[in-house]
């Protein structure tokens, strides 16, 4: 699962740049500007009166991309995502999404971008009590004056997508916590956006549920490919689903990085202490730690895939000589791992 | 606690508390009164002014000779009030009346209304629907008694008005509440309006209504509408509030425009709250429609007046449990429809949308009213009547236990309410508004005090003074009867969870029956007079106090009763030592509505025979003195808000030391 969207996953466009954002509640931009703007250190700030959720975010994501922000409560997650669809206003900064200025959009525009580029779920759902599932799922379009007949159509599409079929016309309340969830995804991508916000989404779910929720996240994104900003507090679900990862500490972001990237090269104590519990060769990829072929060492008698977990091909190694090879579908091979390689990555924390 | 306090403080600081101050402060104030001159005692004639006079002849000068923009008020006036009536007339030719063709002796009647078979049925196919079988029967069983009793006809007049009042309360109300929601400037200017008016007595609505727009159904239209707005305004503001962050986000996410957001989005994610504020539109227009019958509205109301005027308990009370009747479909229908509104349930297989159901039934059943007479209207010679054996009733109470009752009641008035009346008439004005504004002073400081003085100086000035203590004392006997009464129960219902529901549908009923039907038992046993007053007061103040006194008790932490129980506390103990302290802002509270409730009744209840503001109020009705009408209106409303004002402080000093003490 993992190796296809990794393959689809297009590096080339980026979809949202955010340069140097900043959002300081209790202030205007101009009195931002004029008390010394990004210059402010954070002594500064608590002087002022002012709570600076997000600090100087500066960061690209690629079309297609999943990009998953995490952080502890409070870090600034939610404030970030809703600045990125200006349902905050930033402060200071500039965000261009598909190389327009999101910032400088009027009211107008704004709704357009919003109606027909973004899609957004949300951690308690947030459906309308008064509507059915479909009555739900439609309502994006109905509001874009879409007539009956199609949007009804389009939202019975979603439906199915979701897995929520014979239940069309359910009321919210006559639904579970995760049936309502699939009912916020659909609704999210009913009108196609190409991008997709998901803020906290399983939280309020059970594990049971939200481990079929997150399988369900990662079926739907292969299917669909869309620019996936995904907030969790959650490292776990984080490593299932991410591209990349990037952490918050109190508004900063203080790393951004592949899954592998924060765990084997935490930038600081902040990001170890979030990776320390995470079991190594759950996330570390045979690509990760192979070496080059040397000439003159014997054949590979056992082989993975470059984007294999470790943990996953364990029994690899039970069949192996000391060499195992990473050889791609074509049949290229990559480079080599030997057995002392791959059991300290198992034996690892 | 304020002994507390004060123990802690040191000699110096014992001289500087507020407490002391006001104690001192009354000392040397009584001592005055005492000595000095007469005018500290009774209120010199200097300082009375003729302000409701001058208010009426204002308001007698606007609604008859002004003119804006060259068109005389008058006529515009009364345009509006035909065009509603017309409205109103329309839904009653509909529900209750049909059309009339001829004329003298030669009338009859060309269409016939809504048979009682075809809207009765309705009311029970759609009560089905929102609340399956139970509400299906309450709602028959209601309606039933309503044909049964020959009440059909009235009861549709009252309806017919209710529900054009609160299709325009309700309008009116969103159209406030959004504004209120959208602009914290309007919410302030209508959040202090609305709470005036809340404590304005509903007869003096009537006044005003009745000069402007004339005897009718459109006058007590608009003071029906008045009347019933400010909880629809409130809580469509606390509705709107409560639509979570989320929700609107998800609206904006999606490309609403402003219009669509508030729309398709807030209000319906707020219907759930907002259908709390319809319900009690709903209940209040009833009350008030039953009440503007002494100006036109005719209906149930009308019976229920009549029959007390005429002191004929049997058909008043017949009349009234046919308001009751009402009351019980309306609230439990309109409560029913809401939560099904808000909520949603899908549809069965095979199950039609309840709108053509309706449509099909009313077709149908009117096709068998025409063919079936008595569908149609229910033969007189069918018709049961109660009024006799209620008649024969009260009759024999008077005969049987007049002895009882008659001692009850001399041993109530001669030991208890006159002393306490004298009491009160007796006391020196300076003093009673002096001990009012230290208590003011006490519990919330200089402000609350200059605004509880400024309330009782208007009083004073208005000459309403001696009126106004007769209200203080039956006020201060009923709201004691009712906390009394209700608080022990209240407390009682709290440690028995499985009564706690019946309980509170009998307090729900209780609470929407509309204020007139509280008189009729109490006249019944004691007849007219302050007794009676007392009683009906006392009923009608008890509900608001059993369910505050069962709110503030569930609200105590288990933390803190598990704690007393480990300590080994009784019962007893754990009551007074534990539960009070944290239930007492609570408790204060319940005793600030129950005084509210009672200050609404007590207006009804000069129909009785008080000597009170309401009765003022009341005789400014009948004889259409408008400015009377509306200063002893304002003088109700300043004392209901001197209560206020002290409650609210008190608790609020209650709640603040335990959470200082917490930190
Ligand atoms: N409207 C607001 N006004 C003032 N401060 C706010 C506002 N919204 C958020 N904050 C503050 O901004 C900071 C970041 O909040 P944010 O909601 O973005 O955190 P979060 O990472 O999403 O947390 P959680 O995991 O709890 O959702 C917090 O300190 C919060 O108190
Ligand atoms: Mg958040």
């Amino acid at each position: 699962m993992m190796d296809m969207r990794a393959q689809s996953a297009p590096v080339s466009t980026t979809s949202i740049k955010c340069e140097n954002v900043w959002k300081v509640f209790g202030a205007t931009p101009a009195e931002f500007e004029q008390a010394g703007g990004p210059e402010m250190d954070a002594e500064a700030l608590q002087r002022k009166g002012w709570t600076a959720a997000v600090r100087d975010a500066t960061f690209d994501i690629s079309t297609g991309e999943v990009f998953v922000i995490m952080g502890l409560s409070g870090s600034g997650k939610s404030t970030i995502v809703r600045c990125l669809s200006r349902l905050i206003e930033p402060t200071n900064g500039r965000i261009l999404v598909e190389g327009a200025d999101l910032l400088k959009a009027s009211p107008a525009e704004l709704n357009d971008i919003r109606r027909r580029k973004m899609g957004m779920v949300f951690q308690h759902f947030a459906l309308l009590p008064n509507r059915n599932v479909l009555g739900n799922i439609g309502f994006p379009l109905q509001i874009q004056g879409m007539p009956r007949a199609e949007y009804e159509a389009r939202a019975r599409e979603m439906v199915e997508l979701v897995g929520l079929k014979g239940r069309e016309d359910h009321f919210p309340d006559e639904l579970s916590g995760g049936q309502q969830q699939r009912v916020g995804i659909a609704r999210s991508l009913a009108s196609d956006p190409a991008i997709w916000f998901l803020d906290e989404p399983f939280s309020a779910l059970d594990p049971l549920i939200r481990s079929d929720l997150q399988d369900e996240l990662l079926r739907l994104q292969q299917q669909l490919a869309k620019t996936v900003v995904f907030i969790t507090h959650d490292l776990d679900e984080a490593i299932k689903i991410a591209d990349r990862i990037a952490i918050m500490e109190e508004g900063r972001i203080v790393q951004i990085g592949s899954p592998e990237d924060l765990i084997l090269h935490p930038a600081n104590d902040y990001v170890s202490r979030f990776t320390r519990g995470v079991p190594r060769a759950k996330v570390v990829r045979a690509k990760t730690i192979m070496r080059p072929v040397d000439a003159d060492e014997g054949e590979a008698t056992a082989f993975v895939g470059p984007n294999d977990r470790i943990a996953d091909v364990a029994e690899v190694l039970l069949q192996s000589g000391n060499l195992i090879a990473v050889r791609d579908d074509a049949g290229r091979t990559h480079g080599v791992i030997d057995r002392e390689a791959f059991i300290r990555v198992l034996a690892g924390a | 606690m304020a002994h507390a306090d004060i123990s802690r403080q040191s000699g110096q600081q014992l001289w500087s508390s507020p407490s002391t101050r006001a104690l001192i402060f009354l000392a040397l104030l009584s001592s005055a009164v005492w000595l000095g001159p007469t005018w500290t005692r009774v209120i010199p004639d200097a300082l009375t002014f003729p302000i409701a006079t001058t208010v009426g002849d204002a308001l007698n000068w606007f609604a008859r000779e002004a003119t804006i923009n060259g068109l005389a008020v008058k006529d515009m006036t009364r345009a509006v009030a035909s065009f509603f009536d017309y409205i109103i007339e329309s839904v009653v030719i509909v529900l209750s009346k049909g059309i009339y063709t001829g004329r003298g002796l030669n009338v009859t009647q060309a269409v016939p209304p809504l048979s009682w078979f075809a809207i009765a049925g309705a009311m029970v196919i759609a009560a089905y629907r929102f609340g399956g079988r139970s509400l299906a029967v309450v709602c028959a069983v209601c309606l039933g008694f309503l044909v049964i009793f020959g009440l059909w006809e009235n009861a549709m007049v009252t309806l017919a008005s209710v529900l054009v009042s609160v299709l325009l309360a309700m309008a009116i109300g969103l159209i406030l509440g959004i504004w209120s929601y959208r602009s914290s400037n309007v919410e302030n200017v209508t959040r202090g309006i609305m709470n005036v008016m809340q404590t304005v007595p509903i007869f003096s609505y009537l006044v005003p209504t009745l000069l402007l727009f004339g005897y009718g159904p459109s006058a007590a239209l608009f003071a029906t509408v008045l009347y019933a707005l400010p909880p629809m305004v409130h809580n469509t503001v606390l509705a709107l509030k409560s639509v979570p962050a989320e929700v609107t986000e998800s609206g904006k996410m999606m490309g609403c425009h402003p219009r669509q957001l508030l729309w398709k989005v807030q209000l319906p994610a707020a219907l759930a709250k907002l259908a709390v504020g319809m319900n009690q539109t709903i209940m209040m227009t009833l009350n008030m429609v039953i009440i503007a019958s002494m100006i036109g509205a005719g209906g149930l109301g009308f019976d229920v007046l009549r029959a007390l005027r005429k002191l004929d308990i049997g058909s008043g009370l017949e009349a009234g449990m046919g308001i009751v009747a009402l009351a019980v479909v309306l609230d439990r229908l309109s409560q029913a429809a809401a939560h099904r509104a808000a909520h949603g349930q899908h549809r069965k297989p095979g199950q039609l949308p309840l709108w053509q159901l309706l449509a099909g039934w009313l077709v149908i059943a009117t096709v068998a009213a025409l063919v079936v007479g008595p569908l149609q209207s229910w033969p007189a010679a069918w018709q049961v009547s109660t009024a006799e054996f209620w008649n024969a009733a009260v009759t024999w109470i008077n005969k049987e236990l007049f002895d009882v009752l008659e001692a009850f009641r001399n041993f109530a008035l001669l030991s208890v309410m006159r002393p306490f009346s004298a009491f009160l008439a007796a006391a020196p004005w300076t003093l009673v508004i002096g001990s009012v504004a230290a208590l003011a002073c006490v519990l919330g400081g200089w402000r609350l005090a200059a605004l509880c003085t400024g309330f009782g100086m208007f009083i004073v000035i208005t000459g309403y003074w001696a009126p106004a203590m007769n209200s203080v004392y039956l006020i201060t006997i009923s709201v004691t009867l009712a906390v009394l009464m209700g608080y022990p129960i209240g407390f009682w219902l709290a440690t028995r969870p499985k009564a706690q529901g019946t309980a509170g549908f009998v307090l729900d009923t209780l609470q929407t029956l509309p204020t007139l039907v509280y008189l009729l038992p109490a006249v019944m046993l004691f007849r007219i007079g302050d007794v009676s007053a007392v009683i009906a007061v006392t009923l009608y103040a008890t509900a608001p106090a059993v369910r505050y006194a069962m709110v503030g008790m569930a609200q105590v932490p288990k933390a803190r009763l598990e704690a007393a129980e480990i300590a080994g506390a009784t019962r007893w103990q754990t009551l007074i030592w534990v539960r009070l302290p944290s239930a007492l802002p609570t408790l204060l509270i319940g005793i600030n509505q129950t005084i509210m409730m009672a200050f609404s009744m007590l207006i009804i209840a000069a129909l009785v025979g008080t000597k009170d503001l309401g009765q003022e109020v009341l005789i400014a009705l009948n004889r259409s003195l408008v400015g009377e009408g509306i200063v002893a209106g304002l003088c109700v409303a300043c004392l209901a808000l001197i209560c206020d004002a002290l409650l609210k402080a008190a608790a609020a000093r209650a709640t603040s030391p335990a959470r200082s003490r917490a930190q």
